[in-house]
């Protein structure tokens, strides 16, 4: 195994994250805390606890969850388009790597960096509300989770994007409205029937409602299989990036 | 002794149908510094482009120091550095840091050593905590050589290392290839500047269309298709050639006041002397001669035509 590539990789990726901390770090950190202000005083106000746990409280985990998520795609689809786009790639196709070592070195580094992100969240919420973690393993395992299977998405999305239209399509249009309806301000309980079910298409749903167990012991589906669809999304990723790196699609001509 | 780089029945063709290669055959010596000669869109770039892993080839067998770049692609690609024909660098790191970047990913340990003395043979030195974006093209081409040797590698393959750069940094380049030559690495240089294969290569190759049509020791290559001119100076001005010089390739310019005659340095005798005593026979005086052999230039023009 190239270890010296995969740390060189992830290095020069972190360094990266370092040199654009305001918009790697301190932005996600700040439209958190407004989303947290308007929707948790304003809908707050109105709707004191969900499930035994007040509003404040039950939509942390909803928060962190729409941070790690876009920011996790955000962060490993720049990685590898913006290369592309200068042409600086070639020497990653040039090199001595294999397409595990790029994965490991490209997607460590965005995964870390969606992880710090969430801590930094979590830590910035517990200064509003009070926060309990039931499960913590359990929590962390989401999380990690979570990170590595959205920055393997977002690394095909950077790989597929032929512009920086396309790269930014996919996050807005999709990514964004499956997370505001995926239950991270509100427990799907609270709809109708009708759209109880529909949500039930949602694999956000899944995520959401896996994380926040782990915190308050709450979910909107069975914990297990939250985490059966988060494994099965992380495979389904690591299908995909095998296969790009088999056939060489939008990397090698 | 196993041919550093050996291309056997190379073919490349591209999704719209356009074939870049065709049954490409090709040996490169290890320590020899071999420049691939050809016009725009030739697959002088393709097929750097195979060897290096860029590209796939669509069949064929491609061996570095006996190794398939398919099958030992870490052991082919470690050896290999590459300095593109663009001036891809990460604009927003330094000269140190992207030459260690590339260092790291051909899988070698920190070398500072290493990049300092490749950062000083490129005057890049000074430049070394400079973000790469604040470079001129020049330097950012000189950053890419840099990135390219940080590795140490043992063939290096230059595609137009010299398009659009100053004389300074091509003399620089020349240095740094000749020192490579004398560290026992192989330079696989694809160029327009012909002088620059003149000058630089133990042995040349043109490739026109997709395919090698010629591979040849230079100079052997510059005597084999070279020719040579002897022009006269005449003291009068002539009308015509004299019938008694028609057995001689010669033609007449300048107004009449120039005589050139053609030979070929090959053939046992190239006639200068029958052609002297001739023209002192017709009662032709000259005033000045001088000779000149045609250049590598002459003959890649002419071999790129003629195909």
């Amino acid at each position: 195994m190239n270890f010296h590539a995969i740390k060189a990789i992830y290095r020069y990726e972190m360094a990266r994250m370092f040199r654009t901390a305001v918009q790697s770090i301190v932005a996600p950190v700040l439209s958190t805390s407004l989303y947290f202000v308007i929707f948790g005083s304003a809908i707050g106000s109105r709707i004191t606890e969900i499930d035994g746990v007040s509003y404040g409280s039950f939509i942390v985990p909803g928060l962190i969850m729409l941070s790690i998520m876009t920011e996790s795609i955000s962060n490993s689809s720049f990685a590898i388009y913006f290369p592309k786009f200068t042409g600086t790639i070639f020497e990653v196709l040039s090199a001595p790597v294999s397409y595990g070592e790029v994965i490991l070195g490209y997607v460590g580094a965005a995964a870390t960096k969606s992880v710090i992100i969430g801590a930094i969240i979590l830590a910035t919420a517990s200064l509003f509300v009070d926060i309990q973690i039931a499960h913590p393993f359990v929590m962390i395992t989401f999380l990690l989770l979570t990170c590595i299977s959205f920055c393997l998405f977002g690394f095909i999305l950077g790989i597929w994007a032929t512009g920086w239209e396309k790269l930014t399509i996919v996050p807005i249009l999709i990514i964004m409205p499956l997370t505001f309806l995926g239950g991270t301000f509100y427990s799907i309980s609270m709809l109708p029937p009708a759209w109880q079910t529909i949500s039930l298409f949602n694999p956000v749903v899944y995520l959401i409602s896996g994380f926040r167990w782990s915190f308050y012991e709450n979910a909107d589906v069975a914990v297990g299989l939250s985490l059966g669809i988060t494994v099965g999304f992380l495979l389904a990723c690591l299908l995909v990036v095998r296969w790009i790196f088999k056939t060489g699609y939008r990397l090698r001509s | 002794m196993t041919a550093m780089i050996s291309i056997s029945g190379l073919n490349k063709h591209y999704a719209g149908g356009f074939q870049a290669l065709k049954d490409v055959d090709l040996e490169i010596q290890r320590g020899e510094i071999f420049a691939l000669l050809g016009p725009n869109g030739a697959g002088k770039t393709t097929l750097i482009n195979i060897v290096c892993g860029i590209v796939n080839g669509t069949s064929g067998e491609v061996l570095v120091d006996g190794h398939n770049i398919d099958g030992d692609y870490r052991v082919t690609r470690s050896r290999i550095g590459l300095v593109p024909q663009e001036l891809p660098t990460e604009s927003f790191e330094t000269v140190w840091n992207t030459c260690r970047f590339s260092r790291g990913l051909f899988g070698k340990p920190p070398g500072p050593q290493q990049i300092e003395k490749v950062l000083r043979s490129l005057s890049l030195w000074d430049k070394k905590d400079t973000p790469c974006m604040e470079l001129s093209g020049g330097m950012k081409r000189r950053v890419l050589i840099a990135k390219a040797l940080a590795h140490e590698p043992e063939v290096l393959f230059l595609d137009e290392p010299t398009a659009g750069v100053d004389v300074e940094l091509r003399q620089d380049m020349w240095n740094v290839v000749a020192a490579l030559r004398d560290e026992g690495a192989t330079v696989i240089l694809t160029t327009h500047y012909i002088e620059e294969a003149e000058q630089l290569a133990d042995r040349v190759g043109v490739i026109n269309n997709g395919e090698i049509i010629l591979t040849e020791d230079k100079t052997r290559l510059m005597h084999e298709l070279g020719k040579k001119e002897l022009v006269l100076h005449l003291s009068e001005t002539l009308a015509a050639i004299p019938a008694s010089l028609s057995d001689f390739s010669l033609e007449l310019g300048n107004s009449g006041r120039d005589l050139t005659y053609s030979y070929d340095t090959k053939q046992e005798s190239t006639g200068i002397t029958a052609l002297l005593k001739e023209l002192q026979a017709a009662g032709l005086h000259f005033n000045d001669l001088q000779t000149s052999q045609s250049s590598l230039e002459d003959i890649f023009v002419d071999l790129v035509n003629r195909d």
